[in-house]
């Protein structure tokens, strides 16, 4: 299925295993009533569908790029027979996005530009020297006469994408409709009807409209992003929108995998104190009064410093710059999760504490059910939507947490992408003459509709599983 | 009371004793000495003896429990868990890896973090508990709907976003402040009013939000249907009942981070090029002084704690009840 030999790094991995664990709670979820109401009631919400669509678009550029590959090499040594692999390591969305990839420039250009950013002197034909704006080598290039004829391009680009968009939609909407018309009993206009119908009881109108607006702007932005480089060319003259791009998948694995991470330590911690009481409940309680006492970004601070001292004393256990990186990304992960751990933990202590006076657990007990199976079957249960409630909520946090830190340094690796390192380095550019503005735009932009419509996503799901919310 | 405040400082102790231990493991017994000797010399072309000097001269060369060569107590005393961790808790922060005395550097450098920490405190407190009571006066109306969209998406923008902005429109376009800088005394005002300015907009999303739910949860109490039922006007119910009990928790939430103050902001402090705690531990980081960053971490630490203790004498002088349990 790869054109490749396949490499699976440990964050690769984790984050399978986070989807194939959310998959399978949900497949659960859905056949149990009790558990599947509360997600009715998130997809009933408009901002709980809006959101869910977005998010899915950004999950699934993260899962598309963690699917990491050697590429066959393309004109192997001429003597061996066999495939050879590259020692760069690309994952499936480079492959898709490989025009992106490929199309670097000297330095920096600005959005849809056909020209470089700076002068550069140029010999022509016959020797003479002049000082010019040079043409890109990528953007813009198939332009004869770019002044004159660039804004029609980008217009006749976008009305490729839209009617692209638009097809794309009409053929999802009449699949859905037909779906429905089978499922429900009725006719397939009617069906058809219902997804504009603003009334309906899951927000179908929102479903649809939300559903083109993204349709629209991922497939004129590709329209245009085969042809310009739209956001820019950085300093290296690498895309910035490709640059954007691949730092969902750093936002999205710290922001899930911190959580994932952290929380087998907080449940089982948090039980314990809860549940046992007495002397393991003061060392629980001690341990994270503890550890919550240093203020975090020292700790992630001293923890990354010694991180790197290690790293550069065992720098032969790492074999390429990606695997370093990844390891990195992975410690990142865990020096968090150590610091946000303790939050969760202690809502589940209290919540178990409230769960053990609670009549049916008072029944088990008394029934003779041992303290292993009581936890199992009464109290895991019931404090479970505390941890969901708290993946979604500590997910946003994460994500701008991460750019803080990269932008101190003690983030991410350098040479990974993602949007601290992406404002890291152009907030020197802000002193520019000319404002050299898209890197840290497009970083910001991307970022903000991450958190924001995760912040959304999360305030919907909060309502929908806490109890204590009246419905 | 005083017994019940004695007992909360005497917990602090073993807390203390904890992170002093973190601390420990974390710069002494995760890597040794040599590392970081490494990691600071370069890891290339590094005799043992500049490792050797590297460490004597900032008195990592010692053994890191026992002494086996000293006499009596200097056993005990004349090792680095004596030297470089308890002598924190008497505040003896020690030297720098770069050789400057960090006790005094640090009581130069919090004025500055207080001076924007301080008003961006009050100020913020001031217009999210204001902005919040707006928006619980026009409760369960699209004014209430959409400001709550509106802080969820303030929320949402990186700090760094807010900072980079700030700076270019105030700073640069409009050019009405210094970009960044800090002087002491009266004419020093001018650098304060772009940093405090930004924390204050940055933090108003999800303070408002916070602050929101309170007020609202205050209003649902059955003593407000009771003043309502008695037919005092929604004013006088919000300024003199709701706002004033109200008033209980989001004070409380504010004492602890009241000690932090002196420890301030990480990300505003070097952006503006205040010469802060907060700036100070960032360079530390940067110039990998694990000695500065140690002697922040147990600062931090010991600040917390202070900060929980205040948490838990304002409780009882609010709430009498937590006197008896």
């Amino acid at each position: 299925m790869l054109p490749g030999k396949p490499v699976f790094l440990l964050t690769d991995l984790l984050i399978f295993v986070l989807v194939l664990s959310i998959v399978s709670f949900f497949a659960y979820a859905m056949r149990k009533p009790h558990l599947r109401q509360p997600w009715g009631q998130v997809v009933r919400a408009r901002a709980g569908v809006i959101s869910m669509i977005v998010l899915s678009v950004y999950v699934a550029i993260a899962l598309l790029d963690s699917l990491h590959f050697h590429p066959v090499l393309e004109n192997p040594a001429a003597h061996s027979e066999e495939v050879q692999y590259s020692g760069e390591v690309i994952s499936v969305f480079d492959q898709l996005v490989s025009d992106l990839r490929a199309s670097t420039e000297k330095t920096y250009s600005a959005p849809f530009a056909a020209h470089l950013y700076a002068k550069e002197t140029v010999q022509q034909a016959d020797g003479a020297r002049i000082r010019i704006y040079p043409r890109l080598l990528w953007g813009g290039a198939h332009l004869e006469d770019p002044r004159a004829q660039k804004a029609t391009d980008i217009l006749l680009l976008a009305g490729v994408g839209t009617l692209k968009a638009a097809a794309v939609w009409a053929v999802l909407l009449v699949l859905w409709a037909l779906y429905l018309s089978t499922r429900t009993a009725r006719t397939f206009p009617a069906a058809l009807g219902t997804l504009f119908d603003g009334h309906s009881e899951v927000p179908w109108r929102t479903v649809s409209v939300t559903l083109g607006v993204v349709l629209l702007v991922l497939l004129v932005g590709a329209e245009w992003a085969s042809k310009y480089h739209v956001l820019g060319t950085d300093k290296v003259g690498e895309d910035v929108l490709y640059q954007a791009l691949k730092s969902i998948r750093t936002g999205v694995v710290i922001g899930t995998l911190t959580t994932l991470l952290m929380v087998p330590f907080a449940i089982v911690l948090g039980i314990m104190a809860g549940f046992f009481r007495g002397w393991i409940d003061d060392v629980i309680q001690y341990l994270y009064t503890t550890l919550n006492s240093v203020p975090g970004v020292l700790l992630i601070a001293a923890a990354v410093l010694m991180l790197n001292v290690y790293m550069s004393k065992h720098a032969e256990a790492f074999a390429s710059l990606t695997q370093r990186a990844d390891m990195r990304l992975l410690f990142l992960c865990l020096i968090l999760g150590l610091t946000s751990w303790t939050g969760l933990c202690r809502l589940l202590r209290a919540e178990t504490l409230k769960l053990r006076a609670v009549d049916f657990v008072q029944a088990a007990t008394a029934f003779g059910v041992g303290p292993m199976q009581t936890i199992f079957r009464h109290i895991l249960p019931n404090v479970m939507h505390i941890v969901l409630i708290t993946l979604v909520l500590d997910f946003s946090g994460l994500v701008l947490a991460e750019a803080v830190l990269s932008y101190i340094n003690i983030g991410v690796d350098p040479t990974m992408n993602s949007w601290g390192n992406m404002i890291n380095s152009a907030r020197l550019e802000m002193a520019r003459e000319p404002l050299v503005w898209w890197s840290l735009a497009a970083s910001l932009f991307f970022m903000f509709t991450l958190v924001l419509f995760a912040n959304l996503f999360a305030d919907v799901v909060r309502d929908a599983l806490d109890p204590r919310v009246s419905r | 009371m005083i017994a019940y405040i004695v007992r909360r400082a005497l917990y602090a102790i073993p807390i203390l004793v904890g992170v002093n231990i973190i601390t420990f493991l974390l710069f002494f017994v995760v890597n040794t000495p040599d590392d970081m000797a490494r990691m600071f010399l370069g890891q290339k072309h590094v005799t043992e003896a500049q490792i050797e000097d590297w460490k004597t001269e900032r008195g990592y060369h010692r053994p890191l429990f026992y002494n086996a060569e000293a006499e009596g107590m200097d056993s005990l005393k004349d090792t680095i868990f004596y030297t470089k961790s308890l002598r924190l808790f008497v505040f003896d922060f020690g030297r720098s890896d770069s050789g400057r005395d960090i006790s005094f550097d640090i009581s130069q450098r919090m004025w500055p973090s207080l001076a924007i920490a301080v008003p961006q405190l009050l100020i913020g407190l001031l217009v999210a508990i204001t902005f919040a009571l707006l928006i619980a006066f026009f409760r369960a109306t699209y004014i209430d709907y959409w400001a709550v969209v509106l802080c969820v998406a303030l929320m949402s923008i990186s700090s760094l976003f807010y900072i980079i902005g700030g700076q270019f429109v105030m700073g640069k376009l409009l050019r009405v402040v210094p970009i960044s800088g800090f002087e002491s005394g009266i004419f020093g005002i001018k650098f304060l009013i772009l940093p405090v300015l930004i924390g204050v907009v940055g933090g108003i999303g999800s303070s408002t939000r916070w602050y929101r739910t309170i007020f609202l949860e205050e209003m649902n109490k059955d003593y407000v249907r009771t003043v309502r039922a008695k037919g005092i006007a929604e004013q006088t119910v919000l300024f003199r009942h709701v706002l004033r009990n109200a008033l209980i928790p989001i004070l409380t939430g504010v004492v602890v981070i009241l000690p932090l103050l002196f420890m301030g902001s990480l990300i505003t402090e070097s952006f503006f090029g205040i010469p802060g705690l907060g700036s100070y531990t960032i360079d530390a980081i940067n110039r990998q002084d694990f000695a500065i960053v140690r002697s922040m971490v147990f600062l931090g630490a010991v600040l917390y704690i202070i900060g929980l203790l205040l948490t838990d004498i304002s409780y009882t002088v609010v709430d009498p009840r937590v006197r008896l349990s």
